[in-house]
């Protein structure tokens, strides 16, 4: 896991759960941008799941449980799709309000998979 | 607003995944996946340090994903499950978190619940309460007007 790479992903997670809370509340059903967003945030997810399986082998290891990390990151790949998929289902405005909950929770498990990679004291 | 509304015909009565019901059911299955990916970890790693809160963390994750089905379905039964599922987390979420603060030594490793849930932004405290206001605002026999 490369460290710098999981704020940009914190970041742009954030701002797409912003942009889908802020479009779902004024009453946009999911588009383009709101399901690009959320692309882009599974996007990311792929290349650090690329990045954590490649890192090991130049001397960059998990401090903390691999498995942990392993359950937090296909979760976090998990839930964009899921929230995609809902809003092709629903075609309400509610479900861009999902997909900016998704959004938001992928940036919480990204920052949860940086500590258990950086900072895991067990 | 009313091209949204006729978008979506199939409003069922006595359905309570209308309107914002939809984000809650999101929020619950969200919380369901990792509560359940968490037990998962802490039950096959290190089972043994903790049993009696990595037990809590599977009934905890459990719970959550019975009372993200039972806000989904329909009907009468489901409406009491939601009800009991809801209350039983937000009692966990009291309880528990009481006595990890009263009695760390109990709860040395954390469940979902220790501190009300402060290890997931204390979302597994607020989560029942607004669960309970949704279920109370959202009874079956009524739920047509309500949606």
């Amino acid at each position: 896991m490369i460290e710098w790479f999981a704020w940009v992903q914190v970041a742009v997670a954030v701002a797409a759960g912003l942009l889908c809370l802020v479009l779902g509340f004024a009453r946009r059903v999911p588009n383009d941008l709101t399901n690009g967003a959320l692309a882009l945030v599974e996007l990311l997810l792929v290349v650090q799941l690329v990045f954590a399986i490649a890192a090991p082998a130049f001397g960059n290891e998990a401090t903390g449980s691999v498995l942990e990390f392993y359950v937090s990151l296909i979760s976090a790949l998990l839930t964009p799709p899921a929230a995609i998929f809902w809003g092709l289902l629903d075609r309400t405005r509610w479900s861009t309000v999902v997909l900016g909950v998704a959004a938001l929770a992928v940036a919480v498990m990204v920052y949860r998979m940086l500590q258990i990679w950086t900072v895991q004291q067990a | 607003m009313t091209d949204v509304r006729s978008a979506r015909p199939e409003t069922r009565r006595g359905w309570r995944m209308s309107g914002i019901g939809r984000v809650l059911v999101a929020v619950y299955g969200v919380l369901a996946l990792a509560a359940l990916g968490r037990s998962f970890v802490q039950i096959v790693s290190k089972f043994d340090e903790a049993p009696l809160a990595y037990t809590l963390s599977a009934l905890a994750a459990v719970v959550y994903v019975v009372a993200t089905i039972a806000l989904v379905r329909s009907g009468r039964g489901w409406y009491r499950i939601a009800w009991a599922t809801i209350l039983f987390e937000f009692a966990g979420v009291l309880v528990i978190g009481t006595l990890s603060i009263v009695y760390p030594q109990l709860f040395p490793h954390d469940t979902v619940w220790s501190w009300f849930g402060r290890g997931y932004l204390f979302i597994p405290l607020v989560l029942p309460l607004l669960g309970m206001w949704w279920l109370a605002t959202h009874r079956p026999d009524r739920a047509a007007d309500a949606a």
